[in-house]
């Protein structure tokens, strides 16, 4: 009985605090899947009582057409990959944030401050960063790893053991990469080699996996896997003995970013939410949760020691250039669009 | 069954004719807000124009249906050819559903005629005992399955440990384990249409083919199976349909490899193509199959149940 009055009156306490939040507001925040951690939430809310309301999607794609599906108006903010922040941009989905709107704007560090998807960072701030590779089972295969001959054109120990991410601007991007040859390239030539190397290459790949990409390495599904860096790292903390690549031939490097959506509905929230997140400690907290990279300067002194000498942020030397998944125009993207239904059909 | 509806239906009639219309007002409402509306839209969209990364520009264009029968060639400036590539993609799906709808026939129909056979009072407990899987939400049951199926998993452990293999036996990311997948997803279509069915089934009909001498073959053959037939075709439409839009089983279980009809749909729309139109009219194409696999399912009923009558 005493705990049933005990839990009544915490009931009680979570209603009131509830509704006090309720006064102050709310924020809805679009985001990722697993993306942001609760605590930082609450903390969030416990200093501005605006309650954070959450929906989250699983691709920059998928979030682009629930956005053109009637989203615009309900969310506040979202957070898209650097290509994407440039095609909302253009497609005139994005608030710009005006001088001076922004308390920490100051924060966002210099190598972040003016990136080519949003110059001047009129309608975005960064939320984290990183890189995208391959990780291999180090159990299967313990050769030179540093190569996109891993995934194109795999040794025997991996062949048919072969993840890569199901999502064509990845595996575009990667396949351009190991040949050699620009992204988004309109040389019909190119374009009819790299649809052909593709398809060679898929007799090696056992499944296009995204959302699973981490667990198919810990289980053991797949030797090897096209993976962000920190999914990587978390595969490793899981026990996998997965090795990071970073291939002389270059990798994706991308960031993910807040942006302020056009006609949002509560948008001094967004930007008091905004501001939160670039304010180091809270940054920090982030960047230790997910285990990729800030965008916020006086970030690593907060930083776990772990984090800092993480195999996936520090690449060896001789590895290749990270480069940013180029948005191509129309008549590319259809051909695209032709070569990933080739691959898939 | 229908011969049983219709006999009570024409009583009915007579109560409430006047009210006839009023009545049946929420079911034209839902049909028509659910069903109507949502089947005109798509059809419209798949004549439209495509938005570049999503959306419609509101212009006629039979682009849609051109990129799904012909084939220009991967710059699309070639004479056009008939186009393979989508008719392969609805093939596969057509065999993967109905692999899985056979496999939930195999083991549905003898678990519903155990079920019929019961007696009464613990009948409702098997039922009961049926459904209870499936509380569970069918992401969960699909990605359970993918732990059972794995090269690690208990499965290939259980049958390693008794000696029967040496190797685990790969059966995820291939095409059975979607089939596998598809059946175990919609299984209880099968069961309870066809419990239904012999449940109503009169057994002394049974005795009485025997009295005459037929086997039990002949029996199931001749007396039950076109006495449960309703149930069957039923259950059949009923994880037929759903097999084949399916995305979440081909996700999960055959690794994406291989595109089926709701995967190549729902790329058109959360993909990198963000080809509306397109998915409207792939979407269209694929309701069109199943409306006309509905109607000779339809009309054969109609037909036998004229020859019976």
């Amino acid at each position: 009985m005493k705990n049933l009055l005990k839990s009544g009156v915490a009931a009680m306490a979570l209603v009131t605090m509830a509704s006090a939040a309720a006064a102050d507001g709310k924020v809805v925040v679009y985001h990722w899947f697993e993306y942001i951690p609760q605590e930082l939430v609450d903390k969030f809310t416990a200093d501005t009582g605006i309650e954070v309301v959450m929906d989250t999607y699983d691709s920059n794609e998928a979030m682009l057409a629930s956005l053109k599906a009637g989203g615009v108006g309900t969310y506040d903010v979202a957070v898209p990959g650097d290509y994407m922040v440039k095609i909302m941009a253009s497609a005139g989905m994005l608030d710009t944030i005006a001088d001076g709107e922004l308390t920490n704007k100051g924060n966002i560090s210099p190598t972040w401050a003016d990136p080519s998807f949003d110059p001047g960072r009129q309608h975005s701030i960064p939320y984290q960063w990183g890189s995208t590779s391959f990780a291999v089972n180090r159990d299967v295969f313990a050769g030179d790893i540093n190569t996109t001959d891993i995934l194109f054109n795999p040794p025997a120990e991996l062949q048919g053991k072969i993840n890569v991410l199901d999502s064509q601007g990845e595996v575009m991007a990667m396949a351009a990469l190991h040949m050699g040859i620009p992204q988004c390239t309109t040389d019909r030539d190119q374009l009819k080699a790299l649809n052909a190397m593709l398809l060679s290459a898929k007799e090696n790949w056992v499944s296009f996996n995204s959302d699973t990409a981490k667990e198919v390495l810990v289980s053991g599904d797949a030797a090897a896997g096209m993976i962000y860096d920190g999914f990587s790292a978390k595969a490793r903390a899981e026990g996998a003995n997965v090795e990071y690549a970073f291939p002389t031939q270059g990798y994706i490097a991308w960031m993910d970013n807040v942006v302020l959506l056009k006609d949002a509905p509560n948008r001094e929230n967004a930007l008091k939410f905004m501001d939160f997140l670039l304010v180091p400690e809270n940054a920090a907290q982030l960047t230790n949760w997910t285990q990729y990279a800030s965008g916020v300067e006086g970030v690593a002194p907060l930083l776990d020691e772990a984090l800092r000498t993480l195999p996936e942020a520090n690449p060896q030397d001789g590895a290749g250039q990270a480069v940013f998944i180029e948005a191509c125009d129309e008549e590319v993207q259809a051909v695209y669009d032709t070569i990933w239904t080739n691959l898939k059909k | 069954m229908a011969g049983g509806a219709a006999s009570g239906g024409s009583a009915a009639t007579d109560t409430y004719k006047e009210a006839r219309n009023w009545l049946l007002l929420p079911s034209w409402v839902y049909l028509g807000a659910f069903v109507l509306v949502p089947v005109i839209m798509m059809l419209i969209y798949s004549f439209l124009t495509k938005e570049f990364r999503g959306g419609v520009v509101w212009e006629f264009s039979t682009a849609a249906y051109d990129q799904f029968f012909f084939d220009r060639g991967l710059f699309g400036d070639e004479p056009a050819r008939i186009e393979w590539t989508y008719i392969t993609i609805f093939w596969r799906s057509i065999w993967q559903a109905g692999a899985a709808t056979l496999l939930a026939l195999a083991i549905g129909f003898p678990t519903a005629y155990f079920i019929a056979t019961r007696p009464e009072q613990a009948r409702p407990m098997w039922v009961f005992l049926i459904t209870i899987p499936y509380w569970v939400n069918l992401l969960i049951r699909t990605v359970s399955m993918k732990f059972m199926l794995r090269d690690s998993g208990p499965l290939n452990d259980f049958l390693i440990g008794t000696g029967l293999i040496n190797d685990p036996i790969s059966i995820i990311n291939t095409n059975f384990a979607v089939q596998l997948g598809l059946f175990y997803s919609y299984l209880p279509f099968m069961v309870l249409p066809i419990y239904a069915s012999v449940e109503r089934y009169n057994f002394s009909l049974s005795e009485a083919a025997a009295d005459l001498y037929a086997s039990k073959w002949v029996t199931l053959r001749r007396v039950l199976l076109p006495a449960v037939k309703p149930g069957v075709i039923a259950g059949c439409i009923l994880v037929f349909v759903p097999s084949m839009g399916s995305f979440l089983a081909p996700d999960l279980l055959g690794g994406a490899k291989n595109f089926m009809i709701g995967s190549l749909i729902e790329e058109q729309f959360k993909g990198n193509a963000g080809n509306w139109p397109f998915g409207a009219a792939a979407s269209m194409v694929l309701l069109s199959m199943v409306l006309i696999v509905l109607m000779i399912f339809a009309r054969q009923q109609a037909k036998a149940e004229k020859e019976a009558s």
